[in-house]
């Protein structure tokens, strides 16, 4: 048991190494901040691009999301790290993070957002473009509002999956939050900070797990 | 005398190998109510979205207040706020309130202020009898209440011409009569309409013209007495019949 604690549940270690996990906790929600809603940027536009039903746009774009969809994050990553320098791109490691989401997670916002504007009957478009309203007007007033609020689980879902994958930036030397614990680790010949980086992530995400079933549950009883 | 509101002439309209329209003529002359019927399929509801271009005629021209609709040149989004149409479905915003429906192309596309929208939508709430169900959304609202929004939606925007497509199938019985009564208003301010509707009672005693469809063209057309009680082709009268039935 003395052992365990002196392992795990170390507070002297917990304190010396806390300036430095407290950094990557910092780096992981400004991370996060930059990532999902560039993400979001991507899936919208991937949406918008594929209710335009032509198949000169369709079929490219179905290519696409297809395969960042089958591609691991991680591979694509460290490819972008390792790969963009010969191309005499030097970004380093956050720039190919937000490169690497912004491909990898956007393909996967963009299949849920396709489908909320495919769950909005057609009547509304054609609702709002009699009216006058263009198709961008139709789509920004009208669908997507509707569209947002029919996935909205989806998406919150996604959402999570995104700040959870927020981690592999430590493979290529980001300072977030695994990066930092994991260099408290070496520092001090002690796990402790990993236990201490694995209480934050549940602490950050557990609200909005449990906002998600609410949503989950509401939508059940709803039908 | 200025020329037709709605002036269209040889409409053709294929989907795909189906053909819908085929070869149809039909002008309508300002304040005129002109009602069209036909079996479903027969393609009165194409007819009525190929006007406001929400379907693209295959070949033929249409000329609405003057604006040639197919012109690739017309600014068809400028060119809709002339014609307002109602749909069988309402296809009101379940996001937004009655006045919300009422006010976002006024805002988005007439430009008018948030306030000057507001005061304008309110006003045409009124018109529909529905002034104190502003701020409803349209999941509280009967299906009536919803229609007579969709029409409120529309006549803000001071259309030159009003497309009905069956504006009163998806309704209850007894919420018919508040929407017919609307039309009615509409018709007495003026109005130009179009309608495809079966309601043969509403037509008998508003309609200028009653123009029979079948099979994707017009088979015959004339005052509502002479079509409904003296038709000349046998499918007229045949479809004529069939519907008094009920």
């Amino acid at each position: 048991m003395e052992a365990i604690v002196q392992s795990f549940f170390n507070l002297e270690i917990i304190a010396a190494s806390w300036p430095i996990v407290r950094a990557g906790l910092w780096n992981t929600v400004l991370l996060s901040l930059l990532v999902v809603p560039l993400g979001l940027l991507g899936g919208l536009m991937l949406a918008l691009l594929a209710s335009a039903k032509r198949p000169m746009i369709r079929w490219p774009l179905m290519a696409w999301v297809d395969f960042f969809r089958a591609f691991p994050p991680l591979v694509l990553l460290i490819l972008l790290f390792a790969g963009l320098p010969f191309a005499g791109l030097e970004l380093g490691g956050f720039v190919c993070v937000a490169i690497a989401f912004f491909l990898n997670t956007g393909a996967y916002y963009g299949e849920i957002l396709r489908a909320g504007i495919d769950s909005v009957p057609a009547g509304q478009i054609e609702a709002a473009r009699s009216t006058g309203l263009s198709r961008l007007q139709a789509m920004t007033y009208v669908v997507l509002p509707q569209a947002v609020r029919n996935v909205l689980p989806d998406l919150l879902s996604n959402t999570l999956e995104v700040v959870k994958l927020t981690a592999l930036g430590s493979v290529v030397a980001v300072p977030e939050l695994l990066y930092q614990a994991r260099q408290a680790q070496s520092l001090t010949y002690n796990p402790t900070p990993i236990v201490v980086a694995a209480i934050i992530y549940f602490v950050m995400l557990w609200p909005v797990v449990r906002l998600l079933s609410r949503l989950e549950n509401r939508a059940f009883a709803g039908r | 005398m200025n020329g037709p509101i709605v002036d269209a002439r040889g409409l053709h309209k294929h989907f795909g190998a189906l053909h819908v329209l085929k070869g149809v003529d039909l002008r309508v002359a300002e304040r005129e109510l002109v009602f069209v019927i036909g079996p479903s399929g027969s393609g009165k509801s194409t007819l009525l979205r190929c006007l406001n271009r929400l379907e693209e005629p295959s070949s033929g021209s249409v000329v609405v207040d003057g604006i040639d609709m197919l012109d690739p040149r017309t600014d068809i989004n400028h060119a809709r706020q002339r014609i307002g149409m109602v749909f069988q479905s309402f296809n009101l915003y379940p996001h937004m309130t009655a006045l919300g429906n009422v006010t976002l192309a006024l805002r988005k596309v007439a430009g008018k202020s948030r306030a000057q929208a507001e005061a304008l939508g309110r006003a045409a709430l009124e018109r529909v009898g529905l002034a104190d169900r502003a701020e409803h959304t349209p999941g509280q609202l009967s299906g009536g209440q919803q229609q007579r929004v969709a029409i409120a939606r529309s006549i803000a925007l001071e259309p030159r011409v009003m497309l009905f497509d069956e504006p009163t199938s998806a309704l209850d019985p007894e919420l018919v009569g508040s929407v017919l009564e609307v039309m009615r208003s509409l018709r007495e301010s003026g109005m130009t309409m179009l309608v495809v509707s079966h309601e043969m009672g509403f037509a008998r005693n508003a309609a200028d013209r009653v123009v029979f469809m079948d099979e994707g063209a017009i088979v015959e057309e004339g005052p509502p007495a002479a079509i409904f009680e003296t038709p000349a082709h046998e499918r007229t009268r045949a479809f004529i019949s069939q519907i008094q039935r009920h």
